[in-house]
């Protein structure tokens, strides 16, 4: 960073003198004069600040409060009796008396679902579904889910699912809004906690099918997950808000696949007068609850509820819907809540250093004026900060994290509650306090949703979670990634007025170049075309490197180790080929190559590099507010540091050690491959990595058309190539 | 004070009347009617029916009616004077009012009957009105209409007023009219105060006759609750003198759940048992008496067809053949169920096929009950008994696609229910089958709201999952298409479809539209409702047959027979628009006030300045003083340091005494600090 400093005095003295004879510019134009000027110590400054502010954010984080008053949760006492576990308990009973294993019985649980619907008064259908092989399709990434009209012949009768669902028209309701429950279950392999699922589910419908209060009708899906939790739920989000009528052959194999199997029931619910492969619907969706109940994992003294809600692309549902969940299942039912954290922060040492020091420096402040302390306890912070990375992590990566990101598609909250008791499922007695807690839970929760007059719209959708009761607002934590990517432009500007200006002065002390200075002046001025040039092509690089993935997963007999070597190598063979035909990266177009020239050019292309940069982030940050942020960590200081190795030679040796190591770690961990495998390898140690890992992370990002695949192809692997570049350059 | 006095007194005088009325007023009332064809008349009446979902169905139906002003005069002794005067006034022809809380189940109460066909009405409030005015005053009147049945109802029908709330449907909602309006709010909440005017409008009110069992928590704990007005008046011009007056017909109909005993729910073989109940049990009060205006006063409890059927069946499969086990032969009880009160009369459905059984209508005169002998009409069931109802040739459901705030689109589907097949053969078919095979019609009447923006160009047809052209499905179709801020999108279409057909999917894009500020609702948030969609079926005729039996004229059994379409209400839906962050109105005023200041500081500046005498000026000045620059550039400096709140770099030699300054402040304050921490 020796050069824009070095020029740091010459536009200020050359303004300020100026300003003597000329009149004064205005102090808008002073200030962004000075900040160019000074825009070493701005970037350190800013970028520093970025991080410490990413680090604080534990400590600014807000405790939730409900903030629709409509919603009143906890209000009423539940209804949610014994007797409800009762049934219950008589359902679990009857799905885990059915045989399993073969194909016959796979129609067993819907049918037995569907009858105990019949029973309770409510309709019922059964939804049946192919299971679709999630295919890269570049040129649709943001385009509608509708086109799922190609459906594949080829599929068997064997990867079809069957979704019952139940719905129950609200008495006295007019069917505008429903809530929907889901309880994905396993019919390959029903474990106890499937069976528990459903049980609960079923318990919790007939009980609402009952109550007096409904205003909004309540469909219950019973997802068969055998093909993916997510595929059944968004195979029948799909067929409520986007059905085909046009009905291909390919459409009547799935009614011909399930025929038999449904033969028997349609004489069964003919008699029952409800025909019941007819496509129900109820109305708009306000909001979706998926629960399920798994075994427990860890020791805990009390019931856990864990709750799931990033959906794809980091969008979040409403926080008051996480608030009411949060309060009831606290303050009403005694359920310990937790949230996903990042568990292998939990026990780093530095980051207990750091909550350390913040809680000297709040309790100091605090000696001085009791209204200045801020901080929290170190270990509450530890913990937050896993929590708060955890949350930024699942964000930025656009997969959602469970079910209900199918329901965020259609722009209904959702969230997933994972219920685990203290004791083993297996002991009988215990779990039926355990499915009373949980009945009483969600039917809280539907009550609390249930008297909401409009959508939720009241409280946050941008935030992290730092704890179940605590949260990030947009407000609070985009100051953070301002901080890191103002400099960015800055720096550009410095960069390139520095080069002009630094020109200029040369050429006014040497006056045997003016002669020729019309005609160099307006090439300078134009120069900086050749770098855009560049930065183009390796963009254009970029888009390329996108859309391979779609060739290659048409390659036959690929393992991801292949696919990520074959990527690899087309992806260095057309860099290259793209250098030889863009011309000579490096080399000067036209014959005025002094060397003062040369030893700028790679400043105005890491000025324009900086700038692309800038606007790349700027852009994802619209898009995904959390992969912007955490690519922002990795790509700004890389782009505010990169030197020419070239160069370093000529600095003092401290100097040019300490920069030389700051680029080279910087550069390798911007690589984004490169960055997987740390933190592998920080997370779960050197075995079991293998080069097909990072195709695999790739694939589940197109897979589930996360934004992230497009800012780390489109914008930071670009980025990076044009460091490396920078590093590389021949001075 | 006084309205209470008032209130005694009424019953008081309510009381004595009704004494002297069971000692002779009714016997002389009747034979005065006799006499005078032309006289005004009410009458009370209600039917029970039980339906399959195991609940019941209560439908009271009050008729009052008065001869035409020119031979009877504008003195009425019952008919209602509010709406005397609203048909006065506003020249009314025909007019329907519904206010309905809750949806018709037309899969399992049926939609066949003209129970369903004409009391099954969309959630909310549905107003249609046939005016007899010249064409250019229908608009005019149907507005005031609004605000006068508002009052009238307590009721916010007066948001039917704005020509974007009505629509005048051609052919699609009724025959041809050229001047009628059609408005629906599905919003309108229903409960009691709009209950009590209705109520108000009946010669007793609620103090005495079938009325009187109206509990309001029971039937407003019902799964369907739709309170009707209908008026039809021929006090026209044209048709002076031989028309029959105004008629006014008050119904209401209710769907109960009977509270179900834990121990008959048990199950009996793989069926539930019906639900006992009475219209003691339904109401929690019982029929004391009839209204003493009335001509006649009268419970029915029908039995359907398919139920009876069903009853024939199983006696049948059991054999029993008792002397009068045929429930055919109408005996109120049998194995199946028994009535807990001996009917007066059994009427049978005339227009039953023959090789079927026929619905069974029992009648309860209630002349004869009183206080201490109160009607209390009611079914036990002692054996299960499943049965479907009758539903229409098509069931049809309307919902939306896509998501988002930009658009989607309506879709209409039309399932068949196979029931018509039967109808077919017997009724209709002579009338279908043409050259090219038999064909079904259905009209479907759509209003759509102005920020709903319907692309009529993008409307599909779907039947049996193929794409069909448009034309070779529609007969007919009137579209008028919305105008912003002015008047709904209105459609009406025919459409022919062959009798095979399973099902058939109307699909219609829209984009959603943006509404300025203040025309938002206050909860604007919960998304906008497009009205119900009316599907016809004008191929089928819903009407009983009771002629034969109706020897007692009962207004409800001629109600019933009346021929009427069949047809059916879509759901209301629900559309999610844009709204703004009403929330923030203080953000948005204080952006916009910045920008505003930023671009008007700036736009003065220019105008105001003149850069040529201020060169001269700054010229002359530093002619004069020297030392002004350097102080001008250290207050700069001293600014700009305050704004960076980073530590100080120094890097301008003029700013000279900032470090010494900051340094200064800096020691201070870690002596204060320490100072402080040491005394702590």
């Amino acid at each position: 960073m020796e050069n824009p400093s070095n020029t740091n005095e010459n536009p200020n003295s050359t303004t300020s003198s100026s300003s003597t004879e000329k009149r004064k510019p205005r102090l808008i134009v002073r200030l962004g004069i000075f900040l160019i000027s000074h825009s070493t110590i701005v970037s350190l400054l800013c970028c520093v600040a970025g991080f410490l502010s990413l680090l604080i954010l534990p400590i600014l984080a807000k405790n939730t409060y409900i903030s629709e008053n409509a919603l009143m949760p906890g209000s009423a006492n539940p209804m949610f009796s014994g007797q409800d576990v009762l049934e219950a308990n008589k359902m679990v009973k009857e799905i885990l008396g059915l045989g399993f294993g073969s194909e016959e019985s796979r129609m067993e649980i819907p049918r037995l679902i569907a009858r105990h619907i019949v029973d309770s008064g409510a309709e019922v259908y059964y939804h049946k579904f192919h299971s679709e092989i999630n295919q890269f399709h570049p040129l649709n990434f943001f385009s509608d889910i509708a086109y799922t009209e190609f459906i594949h012949d080829n599929n068997s009768c064997s990867s079809t699912g069957v979704n019952t669902v139940g719905i129950i028209r609200a008495p006295r309701g007019d069917g505008k809004e429903a809530i929907v429950l889901v309880t994905p279950y396993n019919s390959g392999k029903i474990e106890l906690s499937d069976a528990l699922s459903l049980g609960l589910g079923y318990s919790i419908f007939s009980l609402l099918s009952k109550v007096t209060w409904l205003a909004k009708d309540i469909v219950w899906l019973a997802a068969e997950s055998r093909y993916g939790e997510y595929a059944s739920v968004s195979a029948w989000l799909r067929d409520y808000h986007n059905p085909v009528f046009f009905r291909s052959s390919g459409k009547l194999q799935v009614d011909t696949c399930l025929v038999d199997h449904v033969h028997h029931e349609r004489q069964d619910s003919q008699v029952r007068g409800r025909t019941s492969d007819v496509f129900r619907r109820s109305g708009t969706m306000a909001a979706a609850l998926v629960f399920k109940i798994v075994d427990k994992q860890e020791e805990a003294e009390k019931d856990t509820l864990s709750i799931h809600a990033e959906a794809s692309n980091g969008q979040m549902p409403n926080l008051d819907l996480i608030n009411i969940v949060h309060y009831l299942a606290v303050h009403r039912q005694g359920l310990r809540v937790k949230v996903e954290t990042a568990f292998s922060l939990l026990h780093s040492a530095w980051l207990r250093v750091v909550g350390e020091m913040l809680e000297w420096v709040s309790i100091m402040a605090g000696n001085l004026n009791p209204q200045w302390r801020f901080g929290i306890p170190a270990a509450d912070y530890v913990e937050g900060t896993a929590t708060l990375a955890s949350s930024m992590y699942y964000q930025a990566l656009g997969v959602p994290t469970g079910s209900h990101g199918a329901f965020r598609d259609y722009q209904i909250d959702a969230i997933t509650l994972e219920i685990s008791p203290k004791i083993s499922l297996k002991n009988e007695i215990a779990h039926s306090t355990f499915l009373l807690r949980g009945g009483r839970l969600i039917e809280g929760v539907v009550r609390s949703v249930n008297n909401l007059l409009e959508k939720f719209h009241q409280s946050f959708f941008l935030y992290f979670l730092t704890s179940p009761n605590k949260f990030v607002s947009v407000g609070v934590y985009m100051i953070g990634f301002a901080l890191l990517v103002s400099p960015l432009p800055v720096l550009a500007a410095a960069l390139y007025s520095g080069i002009k200006l630094g020109n200029t002065d040369k050429g006014n002390q040497t006056p045997s170049i003016n002669s020729h200075s019309n005609m160099g002046l307006a090439v300078r001025s134009w120069r900086w075309l050749h770098a855009a040039k560049v930065v183009f092509v390796i963009h254009l690089w970029g888009v390329i490197v996108l859309l391979l993935p779609h060739l290659i997963n048409q390659l036959p007999q690929r393992t991801s180790e292949t696919s990520m070597l074959t990527w690899t190598v087309l992806s260095i063979f057309i860099l290259v080929i793209l250098y030889q035909i863009s011309g000579a990266p490096h080399s000067h177009s036209g014959n005025v190559t002094p060397t003062q020239y040369q030893s700028a050019d790679w400043v105005i292309l890491k000025a324009v590099t900086v700038a692309s940069a800038a606007i790349g982030l700027g852009l994802m940050s619209i898009i995904n507010f959390a992969a912007a942020q955490i690519g922002a960590m990795f790509l700004v200081p890389m782009c505010l540091i990169v030197h020419p190795l070239k160069h370093m030679g000529q600095m003092k040796v401290l100097k040019a050690v300490l920069l030389l190591t700051c680029n080279l770690a910087l550069a390798i961990l911007g690589f984004p491959p490169a960055t997987l495998f740390i933190l592998k390898v920080s997370s779960e140690g050197l075995g079991g990595l293998s080069l097909g890992d990072f195709w695999d992370w790739m694939e589940s990002l197109w897979a589930w058309n996360s934004a992230t695949y497009l800012y780390l192809v489109l914008v930071h692997l670009p980025c990076w190539v044009l460091c490396i570049h920078i590093l590389l350059h021949p001075l | 004070m006084a309205s209470r006095s008032s209130i005694l007194l009424f019953c008081f005088y309510f009381f004595f009347f009704f004494l002297i009325s069971h000692c002779f007023i009714v016997p002389i009332y009747a034979e005065s009617n006799e006499e005078q064809g032309e006289e005004e008349e009410f009458s009370e009446e209600l039917l029970l029916k039980p339906l399959p979902d195991r609940k019941v169905l209560a439908h009271f139906h009050f008729d009052s009616r008065t001869p035409p002003t020119n031979t009877y005069g504008r003195h009425h002794r019952l008919f209602p004077k509010a709406i005397y005067q609203l048909v006065k006034k506003f020249h009314i022809r025909e007019m329907e009012l519904s206010f309905t809380q809750g949806r018709w189940n037309y899969e399992r109460w049926g939609g066949f009957d003209p129970i369903s066909s004409s009391n099954a009405k969309p959630p909310g409030v549905e107003l249609w009105a046939v005016f007899d005015v010249p064409f250019d005053q229908v608009d005019a009147t149907w507005k005031n209409l609004t605000h006068a049945l508002s009052g009238l109802f307590c009721a916010s029908i007066n948001f039917l007023e704005s020509s974007t709330a009505y629509s005048a449907p051609s052919w699609g909602f009724r025959s041809h009219s050229s001047s009628l309006r059609y408005g629906a709010l599905p919003t309108e909440a229903v409960c009691t105060e709009n209950l009590t005017p209705w109520l108000k409008l009946l010669p007793c009110r609620d103090k005495a006759g079938l009325a009187a069992i109206m509990d309001r928590p029971s039937i407003y704990k019902g799964y369907y609750h739709s309170q009707r007005l209908r008026l039809a008046s021929t006090e026209s011009s044209s048709d002076e003198g031989k028309g029959t007056g105004i008629v006014l017909e008050q119904t209401l109909t209710v769907v109960f759940q009977p509270s179900v005993q834990r121990a008959s729910s048990a199950y009996s073989g793989d069926r539930l048992l019906q639900p006992s109940w009475s219209i003691g049990s339904l109401f929690r009060r019982k029929v004391t008496g009839c209204c003493v205006l009335a001509k006649s006063s009268r419970v029915f409890l029908e039995l359907e067809r398919d139920l009876i059927a069903e009853i024939d069946k199983f006696e049948m499969e059991n054999g029993i053949f008792g002397v009068d086990g045929m429930v055919s032969e109408g005996s109120w009880n049998n194995t199946s169920f028994e009535l807990s009160v001996l009917p007066d009369k059994l009427i049978r459905d005339a227009n039953g096929l023959h090789d079927r059984s026929s619905s069974v209508l029992y009648e309860f005169s209630v002349e004869k009950y009183s206080d201490s002998v109160p009607l209390n009409v009611g079914i036990t069931w002692k054996l299960p008994v499943f049965w479907l109802c009758h539903q229409a040739p098509f069931h049809a459901s309307r919902f939306l696609m896509g998501s988002g705030n930009e658009r989607g689109s309506i879709a209409i589907s039309l399932k068949s229910t196979q029931s018509h097949e039967g109808f077919l053969g017997h009724e209709v078919a002579s009338s279908l089958t043409n050259s090219n095979g038999c064909s079904v019609r259905s009209i479907v009447f759509q209003v759509v709201p102005w920020y709903v923006k319907v692309y009529y160009h993008t409307l599909q047809i779907f039947i049996d999952g193929q794409p069909h052209a448009v034309t070779d499905v529609i007969e007919k179709i009137h579209v008028s298409p919305s105008e912003d801020k002015m008047s709904p999108g209105m459609l009406e279409v025919v459409l022919t479809f062959p009798c095979t057909m399973q099902s058939a999917t109307l699909t219609i894009d829209f984009d959603k539209g943006f509404l300025h500020i203040d025309e938002y609702p206050p909860d604007a948030n919960r998304g906008f409702d497009i009205p119900s969609a009316l599907i016809s079926f004008p191929d089928f005729e819903a009407s009983g047959n009771f002629l034969k039996d109706n020897p007692s004229k009962s207004r409800l059994l001629f109600k019933l027979q009346e021929k009427r379409l069949v047809q059916s209400y879509t759901e209301v839906l629900l559309v999610p628009l844009t709204t703004p962050d009403f929330s923030m109105p203080y953000n948005v005023i204080t952006f916009t006030c910045t920008v505003l200041a930023l671009y008007f500081g700036s736009l003065l500046n220019i105008l105001r300045r003149r850069v040529g005498e201020e060169e001269r000026f700054l010229k002359s000045q530093a002619a004069m003083k020297l030392g002004l620059i350097p102080q001008l550039l250290a207050k700069f400096s001293a600014k700009l340091r305050l704004k960076q709140q980073g530590p100080p770099q120094p890097m301008q030699q003029s700013s000279t005494f900032g470090p010494k300054l900051l340094f200064k402040v800096i020691l201070v304050a870690a002596v204060a600090v320490g100072w402080h921490l040491y005394f702590k």
